[in-house]
């Protein structure tokens, strides 16, 4: 097992306020990370990071072994990226704005439609490919958002809250998907649906206050409560002086 | 470079998949239209040229060129697809590059579609079709500074409305630096100022293209004019992107 994502003493400040503090870790092919933690935590800015959309304070990350600073275009070639939110051009269709991905990713003529055609059947977007963004509900827009990330078929995968905002149905459709692609790939997704973790991860790192305070396996987690319950771990792990 | 026609291509897209474009233009024409045979007093003049017309290109484009650019950044930022462009393998120069000349492809149309001047000019006399070409090109540049202007503002912020009193405010300046009022003024205390502002003057640059003239000076102008302004405006992207 090679580390695809590496991640080096990760740290940004926004004027005095420390977002991500000394934040270390890999992630392996074959893993799915769960990035856990309260709002405010720090994961988006973790994961901006790593997408090269914002700059580390100081220490580093690398996709693939290409440095996000120093290589950040090889770096986002070997990633999809699923911003917070899925953000998508309203306008566009979703073929118009899936060919555009592709093409800025290089693509071209046959391969490109592959490429889309592949994209949209493993989201099964099939129904709505011809319909503008903006006339399409919260769970398409995110699965077009999913469809943009997988497109290339990258071995790294970085998903920011890839199920917010869906109801259970698309949530398993979504993390079925993402359980079939896990053993060629090294995913992060960060949530916080703890049931996710469960579902999806075979891994968990906890994060409160821009530190990491807990990198365990579900189980192992679950452990660290009399109670066993996810829940309870969350609550004793990210609040400074637990309730009650 | 491909990269950036990419850009260009999926931009210039969203104008005419939205009411931007026929808003534009059509206000575009029905402006010109009005100033140089109302204002203009084209058929009076009893001249085969369309001096009134060039006239008024460089004030409608301050009032329009805006409008054109305020969404380039600001839409982008607001959306949170800056988070998904700018992610994907393409340079922040690739991405203000390809904005930019969506932009300016678009202006060009908007200029091709006042053809019918230049029609109704040589049915009435026999025009100097040279002149009329080189102001054209004058009025392209012209649209390609106030859009380098226009696009560095809007990354400036989230907010279109913002983005569009900068932008008219920063090109109105550049506008009017050439003209009795600001260089009397300046030339009052420091002359070395007056005589910069009417350097530094669009609307100066563009007089000797509506005269038939294409100077080196001036296209130098125009291409340094538009390369520092997109220059900052991938500065002002890199720092503010994640705002």
């Amino acid at each position: 097992m090679s580390a695809l994502i590496e991640i080096e003493g990760l740290t940004k400040r926004f004027g005095t306020f420390t977002a991500v503090d000394n934040v270390s870790f890999t992630v392996a092919r074959g893993e799915v990370l769960g990035f856990l933690g309260p709002n405010g935590a720090g994961k988006s800015t973790t994961m901006r990071m790593l997408a090269s959309f914002m700059t580390p304070t100081s220490g580093t990350a690398r996709i693939c072994g290409h440095d996000v600073q120093t290589n950040s275009l090889a770096a986002r070639r070997s990633l999809g990226f699923l911003p917070e939110g899925a953000p998508t051009y309203p306008e566009m269709t979703v073929l118009a704005f899936l060919r555009f991905v592709a093409r800025i990713r290089g693509y071209s003529g046959a391969e490109l439609s592959d490429r889309v055609d592949h994209a949209v059947s493993l989201t099964t977007l099939g129904g709505v490919r011809l319909q503008p963004v903006e006339t399409l509900s919260k769970g398409f827009k995110r699965r077009v958002g999913l469809a943009q990330a997988l497109l290339h078929d990258p071995p790294v995968l970085v998903l920011d809250e890839p199920t917010d905002g869906l109801d259970p149905n698309q949530k398993h459709e979504v993390r079925a998907l993402i359980n079939r692609m896990t053993s060629e790939k090294a995913i992060v997704i960060s949530t916080h649906l703890l049931e996710e973790v469960d579902a999806v991860c075979t891994r968990a790192i906890v994060i409160a206050a821009g530190r990491v305070v807990a990198d365990a396996t579900p189980k192992e987690l679950a452990a660290m409560h009399p109670s066993g319950r996810m829940d309870d771990v969350f609550r004793t792990l990210t609040q400074p002086e637990p309730a009650g | 470079m491909r990269t950036a026609l990419i850009v260009a291509r999926r931009e210039l897209g969203g104008y005419f998949a939205t009411p931007v474009a026929v808003v534009f233009i059509v206000i575009f024409l029905v402006l010109q239209g009005l100033l140089t045979f109302n204002l203009g007093n084209f058929f009076d003049r009893n001249q085969a040229d369309l001096a009134p017309f060039f006239s008024f290109v460089p004030w409608v484009f301050l009032l329009l060129v805006p409008a054109l650019t305020m969404r380039l950044w600001a839409e982008e930022r607001r959306l949170g697809t800056i988070e998904l462009l700018l992610t994907l393998p393409i340079t922040q120069g690739q991405a203000v590059v390809g904005k930019f000349l969506a932009a300016w492809t678009f202006c060009a149309i908007a200029l091709a579609l006042t053809f019918p001047f230049v029609i109704t000019v040589n049915y009435l006399g026999s025009p100097d079709n040279g002149v009329i070409a080189t102001g054209y090109l004058g009025a392209l540049l012209v649209a390609g500074a106030f859009l380098s202007v226009g696009s560095a503002l809007s990354a400036t912020t989230k907010n279109q409305v913002i983005a569009f009193v900068l932008a008219v405010a920063v090109c109105f300046l550049f506008a009017v630096a050439s003209y009795p009022l600001v260089t009397d003024f300046l030339s009052r205390g420091t002359p070395e100022l007056a005589e910069i502002a009417r350097r530094i003057s669009v609307a100066e640059r563009f007089q000797s293209f509506t005269r038939g003239i294409i100077s080196l000076r001036d296209v130098l102008y125009f291409a340094s004019f538009i390369g520092f302004w997109l220059f900052l405006n991938t500065v002002i992207v890199d720092h503010r992107k994640a705002d």
